[in-house]
């Protein structure tokens, strides 16, 4: 460790520490800066942004959060923050029935896997929405039209994000030695109790990283739901776009606002990861 | 065919992994408060038998009984079965998201149900047992080899069990650990604990073992109190083995 340091601190002596930046970096936070300077000075881009995020006109009160960050905005993250809630639940049972013994679990955990693996991410977005939350409503004996638009858009993403996290938990299930399950039984430790208090810490703390990745990838789907009429802030920039023939401000401002939300995450995982690494 | 000083019985075992035969055969029979020995090339088929007394492997044929419960049976409560039986590996496999403390607790407070203060309390206790009190909140990866297994040795004997298993559990270590970890064994033997041990500590043999079990190719070859089988082997394999690693 103090070793790669002190390279490091020899190679900014002799002047290599232009190669060393993070230019990439750099880049996208000027262009994030050029987009705020843009949004704060120029009429047509302010307007344009109040309007994806979801809050035109009405910022001098804001009474809550929602009012504040805007209507748009707390869609996108209402929707992913909900349906990766649900897609961690249905991946870690698909990811435990998918390294089951038992016959029955094991493909049933393989079909929905490799089902949803098979279809486009937007044409399962059209299915569960219009096929299989109708299906589940006529079979529980609710009505269909009592799911709003919203719930079908994070029943979709969770389901399909379910089966991506199901490979993630179950590669890091496997991941952990055998011995630890074998320690565990042996003490007399149910195969439950094992998988709960030894096995799925441990594997985890491993997949946090992978799982991270996830949430993101998630967060930028959430931008597929806008098919469904979701108003989140894809569904916004086009139907801003759509009215004023601003496509230019609507569609930068959608890329700005995304990019923004996927940087500031991604430099969080960065350092979560690496605080997590020091912990090992 | 029971004997109720038998806590061991293991009556014609077979066991297949696929087309490989690991074990051919082998019946065996440990009383209370005895020390087994069970020694043996690599590959012969000592750990699957031992493997076999905690049901962590499942025989292909034959039966195994613990206190004269049947192992293989549909009705038999394992988990139960296991609580009496502790088991050392060679890789130690503590749980190394636990410290030392909670190693030793986790089985006692999930399995035997016991509260968290009684649980704290007998860990202690088994942890001045193998001597490593000091070290009860330090995580496995801060402590050495050889007091790793100590500890996991701590971790079986909070279970309270009736007999205690050992899978070369010095094989892993370096050689200036070995001592401290046999010299805990030697212990447990001498206060009466029923123990089968798969090792190649010879000297362990000799000052711990009632009898020692020379297996080759899946079969038990030799039965013989340890003096005698070091000194007057039968059988060729028997002499063949121990003139290799007695030898130098
Ligand atoms: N889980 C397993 N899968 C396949 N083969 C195995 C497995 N465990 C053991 N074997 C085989 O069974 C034989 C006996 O192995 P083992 O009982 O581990 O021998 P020993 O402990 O005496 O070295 C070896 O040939 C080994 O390769
Ligand atoms: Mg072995």
């Amino acid at each position: 460790m103090a070793a790669v340091e002190k390279q490091a601190n020899k190679q900014s002596a002799d002047g290599s520490i232009w190669r060393e930046l993070p230019w990439w970096l750099i880049a996208i936070i000027v262009f994030l800066i050029t987009m705020g300077i843009l949004i704060f000075v120029q009429e047509e881009f302010n307007r344009a942004f109040l309007f994806v995020k979801g809050e035109l006109g009405s910022l001098e009160d804001f009474p809550d959060l929602v009012a504040m960050i805007g209507k748009g905005i707390s869609v996108t993250i209402y929707t992913t923050l909900v349906a990766f809630t649900f897609s961690l639940l249905l991946g870690l049972l698909a990811g435990l029935g998918r390294i089951s013994s038992n016959v029955i679990l094991r493909n049933l955990a393989i079909f929905y896997v490799e089902f949803v693996r098979g279809v486009p991410t937007l044409v399962l977005i059209f299915t569960v929405a219009f096929v299989l939350v109708p299906w589940i409503a006529e079979l529980i004996g609710g009505e269909n039209s009592g799911v709003s638009m919203n719930s079908r858009a994070i029943i979709a993403l969770a389901v399909i994000y379910g089966a991506f996290l199901a490979e993630i938990f179950r590669a890091g299930i496997e991941s952990i030695s055998r011995g630890q399950m074998e320690a565990a039984r042996s003490l007399g430790m149910t195969h439950g109790q094992a998988m709960r208090y030894i096995i799925l810490p441990q594997a985890i703390r491993n997949i946090l990283p992978a799982l991270g990745n996830d949430f993101i990838a998630m967060l930028k789907d959430s931008s597929l739901v806008s098919v469904l009429a979701v108003r989140d802030i894809t569904q916004q920039a086009r139907l801003y776009a759509g009215s004023t023939f601003r496509f230019r401000e609507s569609y930068l401002i959608l890329t700005f606002l995304y990019l923004g939300m996927t940087l500031t995450l991604s430099l969080l995982l960065r350092w979560f990861e690496r605080r997590l690494g020091k912990n090992v | 065919m029971f004997d109720s000083n038998d806590v061991i019985l293991i009556d014609d075992l077979h066991k297949y992994f696929g087309y490989v035969q690991a074990v051919k055969g082998v019946s065996l029979r440990v009383r209370q408060g005895e020390v087994v020995v069970i020694v043996g090339p690599s590959g012969s088929g000592k750990s699957t038998v031992l493997r076999c007394i905690n049901h962590l492997e499942v025989p292909t044929s034959g039966a195994v009984y613990i206190d004269g419960i049947h192992l293989e049976s549909k009705k038999t409560d394992i988990n139960k079965v296991r609580t009496e039986v502790g088991m050392v590996f060679q890789q130690f496999n503590l749980f190394p998201h636990l410290t030392t403390l909670e190693n030793v607790t986790i089985a006692q407070q999930l399995v035997r149900k016991r509260g968290k203060e009684e649980a704290v309390r007998i860990a202690m206790e088994q942890l001045e047992r193998v001597g490593i009190p000091e070290k009860a909140s330090a995580y496995p990866r801060q402590l050495s080899g050889g007091q790793q297994q100590r500890v996991a040795i701590a971790r079986s004997l909070a279970m309270n069990p009736k007999i205690m298993l050992f899978d070369e559990p010095t094989s892993a270590l370096d050689p200036e650990m070995i001592k401290e970890v046999l010299d805990v064994m030697l212990l447990l033997a001498k206060e009466g604990m029923t123990m089968v041990v798969v090792t190649h500590e010879m000297g362990f043999a000799r000052a711990a073992a009632d009898r020692v079990v020379f297996m080759d190719d899946g079969v038990v070859v030799e039965t013989a109190a340890p003096d005698d089988l070091f000194t007057n082997p039968q059988h060729d394999r028997t002499k063949l083995f121990f003139s290799k690693i007695l030898g130098h």
